[in-house]
Formats: structure tokens, C-alpha cells, sequence
């Protein structure tokens, strides 16, 4: 990411020193929205309310950019100072050394560094600062698309993020409640749009299993292992639709793919059901092994075809 | 008698979107069917023009496609249910008030994969470029990436199959074929489609206003420059 915003901008704002980068950290926010009929995925944070939290802990607005910490979290030194906050996945946070909470705002002097170690419960952190990741926004958003290639990319050990000023209330100090991931947590799906593509059975195969998160899962969906999901009928190919960040595609192979924040704008699979959005951060904090269930729920209105 | 234009009367013939069949998808968005692409980018039309005019309130995307035409809502400002009612009764353009713009892409034919088209169609080069650059191809939609265009209207005699081994990389610009598609690849990518030549216009660029080339509904034509 090192130079994607000129060295005058850094110079001027203040500024995050990547010391060591963590395993996949991102810079994310509620990501892009308008321009998915040109094939913009939306993209932004995989767990929009952890997002939302972090922010609010440190007085920023809740879509501001923060870091999307995945596994194991950076080493980021704070020439300037400032306040973080630490939500979603269950870290260890220390400062200079000495531990610090998550779930809370934190200061953090001049010329200290943060470390968020390793994630002991969930998938993903988000890391805010007070007055938010300043890189330029591309369409909108500061979000590193990971399929579309827009954003600033990967954090790498040297590069330099600047720290915004959009505060817009002060520094909250109470501690919020910590992520609740149980062992197999249940998610709200709305039937179809497909629906109708699938043998009868279906429906009830997909809420009857508890489903395992495969390791080929990343931002863009989960694959899930279980039992194929059949199809109704001779093998037909869809035309290609739009898909949106919860759809549960299902390829020929009958196992589903849930869809994350970085889904493509567009797909040729079915889908059998929709994961609700007050459901979805949940499914962003799972992680290969973790077994989900789903469950109906009734569809905001009647379909008329 | 004299007829006086109302813009926000719908025309007599026009039928209303509520003919068409919805289905919600999930709980913030929702996909309206139609039967041909000439509808879909009708719908496309109305629903962008009826958002930007605040005629439809709460629309973040509207994602056109082969044969649908999917909407997103942003519930925390109303619920999917109002943005349907609002949708479906909304009047569909004519085609020609729904028509694109026609955008020339000079491509160089100079593919790695020419010789191989040309086996497997039994035509000349010249044939394969001629037969390439002769329509005006149709972009149903963009999607697979950011400013990738779906074209319609390739010619059958040019409909080969796809490499049997993908190339891992695949340089932005690229023009190819594969199976009924034509296509550039808007960024360097892996892909397996068959290789044919090249161009330098830019299909994608964030900096750009508007940032994709193309358009749904949009003409396009190669222009041989070779």
C-alpha cells in the first residue's frame, strides 16, 4: 500500500507507522454503494457492527474507516498519540508492552505502539481511531475491495496511515459488551429468489444441517460443507443476476457459498435463500471449522411471480 | 385534438411495472423478472431515472442483468416492501428513450490465441478479425469485475471454446473469446479465454467520471487497427 496517498498528505495529518502488518489487515468501512451496475462489488467491513462499535468508542462517525484485523492483528506505532478501540473478534490488546482491553477506548501517548495479537474467539477485529483512516476515498469509500482491486490493499510493514478529523462526539469510556459467537450460531433466510430452481427437499435440507465453514472461505463467502442441496428437474443454467452480500449461492455441486461483504455484483448459480442484514456481521466472524445453522424467516413481502 | 406531453403520465401503452413479477432477496432488496434484455434495460431506465429524480426514495443500487433486474434498499430509511410498491408502479420508457451510447474499442489483433481460433473456426485471419469487428455488439450489464462489460452479438461462426488450462495471468486489455462471449479483461487477471488481440482504452478507472467506459445498454464496437 506503500504511496497510494502522496507523502504531503502524511506529512500534514497525522499519521499511523505500520511496524508489522498482521496477517490480513485491512483498511474497511461500510464500503461502496451506487455503483454496482458497472460491477463495483460493495465490499467494506465483513462485520458492519463491530465496525459501527469501535467507532462510536472513540467519537467517530460509525462509517468511518477502521482496520479489518483477520487472525492475527499489527504492530502500529502512534507517533502522535490518539485513541483506539478494539471490537468484534476476541483479542489481546497491549501498549508498549502493557495489556490493554478491548471493547473499550483506549489512549494511546505519542510515540507508543499498539499491538493486537492473536484472535482467540470469532474472525475478525476492527481497530478504530479517534478521527478515523484518512486514505482517499475511491468512489465513496475507503474500503479495500479484495476482488475489484480498489482501496489501498494490504497493509504492509512502513506504510503510513494518515488519521482523519471527523470526530463527532467525544470519547466514550464506558466498555461495550463483547462479541457472542456460540458454537453454532443460527441465521435468519429468507427464501428465493431461487428457491423455486430446487427439489422440494431442499429448504429443509439447508435448515436442517449444521453446516461447516471450509477453509476455502474468505471475504467474498463462505463455503459451506454438508449435504448437497438438490436441484428440481434436468440441469438448466441460470442467467446471470445480481447478487447481493447474504445470498446463498448454490453451484452444481450442491453446496452452498455465503455471500460476505466483498460478494460479486453479479452471479450464474441459483440462489436458495437470503441471510437477513441484522444476521450477517455474525456470519463475518466465522471461521473455517465453526458449523452455522440456518433458519427461515418470512420474506418482507409476498412475491408476485 | 391536441395531445399535451406530460412527462410523468405514463403513455397508454407503456405497461406498468407491476405487470412484472418481484421476489424479494433477503430483507433489503429485491429482483423484478422481465423476458428480454430490450425490457430489462427499460426497467433499468425508469428505476435510475425515477431515484435520481427522488421519485423512489432509498435506493442505494440497481443491478440490470440478462433477464432481471435486481434493487437494493437501504432499510435503515425504508423498508423493501415501500421501495417494491414504488418500483411497480412506476411506467416503462420506450426502447429508444432507453437506447446508449455507441462506443468505438480499436483493438489491435495481435492475440497469441489467433491461430487457434482460426483452426477451430476454419476461417482466415482476416475472416476472424472482419467477423469480430463487424457487429455492434450490445452490453447487457457489467459484472465478474469492476467496467467488465457482458456483450451481446457475437457472431456464431466465431464461437470456440474456452482454453483447456486457464491462463494464470491475463494483461488488462486483452480481447478474447469464449464460447458465445466476447469480452476485455478490464484488469490483469488469471482467465481462460481464447486470446485474439489487444487494446489500450481503459474499460475501468475509479479517477475517471464516470469511472467505467461502458454502460448497460451501451453499443460497442472494435475497430481494427492492424
Amino acid at each position: 500500500m506503500t504511496g497510494v496517498f502522496p507523502v504531503e498528505a502524511a506529512e500534514v495529518m497525522p499519521a499511523i507507522e505500520v511496524v508489522a502488518p498482521g496477517l490480513l489487515t485491512l483498511v474497511e468501512d461500510l464500503g461502496r454503494q451506487g455503483w454496482a451496475h458497472l460491477g463495483v462489488p460493495r465490499a467494506g467491513a465483513a462485520d458492519v457492527r463491530s465496525l459501527r462499535l469501535a467507532n462510536r468508542l472513540v467519537g467517530n462517525p460509525e462509517g468511518a474507516a477502521a482496520l479489518e484485523v483477520t487472525l492475527h492483528g499489527p504492530r502500529l506505532r502512534f507517533p502522535q498519540g490518539g485513541w483506539v478501540a478494539a471490537c468484534g473478534a476476541q483479542v489481546d490488546v497491549a501498549v508498549d508492552g502493557r495489556p490493554a482491553s478491548a471493547q473499550v477506548a483506549v489512549p494511546v501517548r505519542a510515540g507508543a505502539v499498539l499491538e493486537v495479537g492473536r484472535v482467540r474467539a470469532g474472525l475478525r477485529c476492527y481497530v478504530a481511531v479517534r478521527g478515523g483512516i484518512a486514505v482517499p476515498p475511491v468512489l465513496g469509500s475507503r474500503s479495500t475491495d479484495t476482488v475489484g482491486g480498489l482501496g489501498p490493499g494490504v497493509l504492509h510493514a512502513g506504510d503510513l496511515l494518515p488519521v482523519g478529523d471527523q470526530v463527532v462526539g467525544p470519547v466514550w469510556q464506558e466498555p461495550v459488551p463483547g462479541l457472542a459467537l456460540p458454537a453454532e450460531p443460527v441465521l435468519r433466510v429468507v427464501p428465493g429468489p431461487r428457491d423455486d430452481w430446487f427439489a422440494a427437499p431442499a429448504l429443509g435440507v439447508l435448515t436442517g444441517t449444521a453446516w461447516e465453514v471450509t477453509a476455502a472461505s474468505d471475504r467474498t463467502g463462505l463455503r459451506l460443507a454438508g449435504p448437497a442441496l438438490p436441484r428440481a428437474g434436468p440441469h438448466r443454467e441460470l442467467a446471470s443476476e445480481g447478487m447481493v452480500p447474504g445470498a446463498l449461492q448454490v453451484p452444481p455441486d450442491g453446496r452452498p457459498i455465503l455471500f460476505l461483504a466483498n460478494a460479486p455484483t453479479t452471479g450464474g448459480y441459483p440462489v436458495i435463500g437470503v441471510v437477513v442484514a441484522a444476521d450477517l456481521p455474525l456470519a463475518g466472524q466465522l471461521s473455517p471449522g465453526h458449523r452455522v445453522r440456518f433458519t427461515r424467516c418470512p420474506p418482507p413481502f409476498e412475491r408476485s411471480g | 385534438m391536441t395531445r399535451v406531453a406530460d412527462p410523468d403520465r405514463p403513455v397508454a401503452a407503456d405497461p406498468p411495472v407491476s405487470a412484472l413479477p418481484a421476489r424479494p432477496v433477503g430483507d433489503t432488496a429485491f429482483v423484478v423478472d422481465v423476458r428480454d434484455l430490450a425490457t430489462v434495460h427499460r426497467l433499468h431506465a425508469a428505476v435510475r431515472a425515477a431515484v435520481t429524480a427522488g421519485r423512489v426514495p432509498a435506493v442505494v443500487d440497481v443491478v440490470p442483468a440478462y433477464r432481471s433486474v435486481l434493487v437494493v434498499v437501504d432499510p435503515a430509511r425504508t423498508g423493501v416492501e415501500a421501495v417494491a410498491d414504488a418500483v411497480r408502479r412506476l411506467p416503462l420508457p420506450d426502447t429508444a428513450a432507453a437506447q446508449g451510447r455507441t462506443v468505438e474499442v480499436p483493438v489491435v489483433y495481435d492475440g497469441p490465441d489467433l491461430p487457434e481460433v482460426c483452426a477451430r473456426t476454419g476461417l482466415p485471419v482476416d475472416e476472424v478479425i472482419a467477423r469480430h469487428a463487424a457487429p455492434a455488439y450490445l452490453v447487457a450489464f457489467l459484472g465478474f469485475a469492476p467496467g467488465f462489460p457482458y456483450l451481446v452479438g457475437l457472431d456464431p461462426a466465431l464461437h470456440v471454446p474456452r482454453r483447456a488450462t486457464p491462463r494464470t495471468r491475463v494483461p488488462a486489455g486483452a480481447v478474447g473469446l469464449g464460447g458465445d462471449q466476447t469480452g476485455v479483461y478490464p484488469r490483469d487477471s488469471p482467465g481462460g479465454w481464447q486470446l485474439i488481440g489487444h487494446t489500450d482504452t481503459v474499460l475501468f478507472d475509479p479517477l475517471r467520471s464516470p469511472p467505467a467506459l461502458l454502460a448497460p445498454g451501451d453499443r460497442l464496437r472494435f475497430v481494427a487497427v492492424r
